[in-house]
């Protein structure tokens, strides 16, 4: 084939391709053009129905109306729901700190407590207060006095925050103190109210049954605590009855020691 | 699982049974106790610590100089340090803070408020 024939060929195929897909829109369009009109019609129709039959739309409005009433229905129900989930979710979380609060408390309890019967040194014990009544209850200022059995006078025996001159001995049913020794429970007033810084905030008597054995006098709190805490009312009753009990215990403890050594010293001269 | 090791500084023993039971709760908490600064220095040279809760008002060495030693000595720069004190006053939190403790509790404590500002500097849920 010589050269100049090549180009009419290529342009002789170009146009058939061209032709083939002009004819293929074509094709489509006719097409898509009688799926336009089916659904013309179809919608002609139906509109003509419509009109022809109110009472379709009625039932139409009808069945819509009650399902919208259904769907309030359901939306009225779920926020309901919703709003006991919430209250719900409010009790427990409530309940949580609750029992996070009262696991602290009866972690300090048992604490306190735990340490006023690990010792039978009436020294020891006294620490272990004045530890108590610092770290649990958070007091600044305060004297644990004890009662003389032979003088029924309060004998100051520890103390913190207290300078030695203010330290007075104090007769058993006396003033506030005094007073407070012979009461069933702790005595308190305001924390905060500082009108007499001598007058003792709170008094916790220490006693077994009927006996004073003492009395701890707090005069005031450290810095960062303002008022007494529910859990700190749990710890002045703890202290009135076991620290008194440890009191108690460590004092028969050191008799009964004096006693052995007294009666072994006996023994040993007998012996010789 | 490995635990995290968490000393207890403190001279007294009420606190320290308070603040390991408080911390025992976390089982994955191993807890040692020290009773001073010093017991507290020859504690964390002989083993590895994660965390230490330390009381300000110690004998033999208070609770700032065991801070200071400890941030100066390069084996313990990390260590997370809790001040926890009777000592309110902002003075000392800024004094303590400024030493290089992460955290700073006032007594008398919560024995979850402590777990909470321990989990937290130890990042643990």
């Amino acid at each position: 084939m010589s050269d100049p024939e090549r180009p009419l060929q290529t342009r002789a195929e170009e146009f058939l391709t061209l032709f083939t897909k002009g004819a293929e829109l074509t094709r489509e369009l006719v097409h898509e053009n009688a799926h336009l009109r089916r659904r013309l019609l179809q919608m002609q129709q139906q509109t003509r129905l419509a009109a022809r039959d109110p009472a379709d739309w009625e039932r139409h409005r009808r069945d819509l109306l009650h399902r919208i009433e259904g769907l309030e229905g359901e939306r009225k129900e779920t926020l309901s729901r919703l709003e006991e989930l919430e209250h719900e979710n409010e009790e427990f979380a409530r309940r949580q700190v609750e029992v996070e609060q009262e696991n602290n408390s009866l972690a300090s309890l048992y604490v306190a407590s735990f340490q006023l019967h690990s010792t039978l040194d009436l020294e020891e014990v006294l620490r272990i207060v004045v530890e108590i009544v610092i770290n649990l209850i958070g007091a600044e200022r305060f004297v644990v006095y004890l009662v003389d059995d032979k003088t029924g006078i309060l004998e100051p025996v520890a103390s913190e925050g207290e300078p030695a001159e203010g330290l007075v001995r104090i007769p058993l049913g006396q003033g506030i103190l005094g007073g407070a020794a012979l009461a069933r429970g702790a005595t308190c007033r305001d924390a905060t109210a500082s009108e007499d810084p001598s007058a003792p905030i709170v008094c916790i008597p220490l006693r077994i049954e009927d006996r004073p054995l003492g009395a701890i006098a707090i005069y005031n709190l450290l810095q960062q605590k303002d008022c007494f805490t529910p859990l700190d009312h749990e710890l002045f009753n703890l202290l009135a009855g076991h620290a008194a009990t440890a009191i108690f215990s460590a004092r028969l403890y050191a008799q009964s020691e004096r006693k052995r050594n007294t009666m072994q010293g006996l023994l040993q001269l007998l012996t010789k | 699982m490995q635990k995290l090791r968490i000393l207890v500084v403190d001279d007294s023993p009420t606190m320290r049974l308070l603040l390991s039971m408080a911390l025992r709760r976390q089982r994955t908490f191993e807890l040692v106790e020290a009773t001073d600064g010093m017991d507290a220095l020859k504690k964390l040279s002989a083993d590895s610590f994660d965390l230490a809760l330390v009381d300000i008002n110690m004998p033999i060495m208070d609770g700032f100089t065991l801070i200071e030693l400890v941030r100066k000595n390069r084996d313990f720069q990390g260590l997370p340090i809790v001040v926890v004190t009777t000592e309110g006053a902002s003075a000392d939190r800024d004094r303590a803070i400024q030493l290089g403790a992460d955290d700073y509790v006032t007594k008398p404590v919560q024995p979850n408020q402590v777990l909470r500002v321990v989990n937290a500097l130890l990042k643990v849920n």
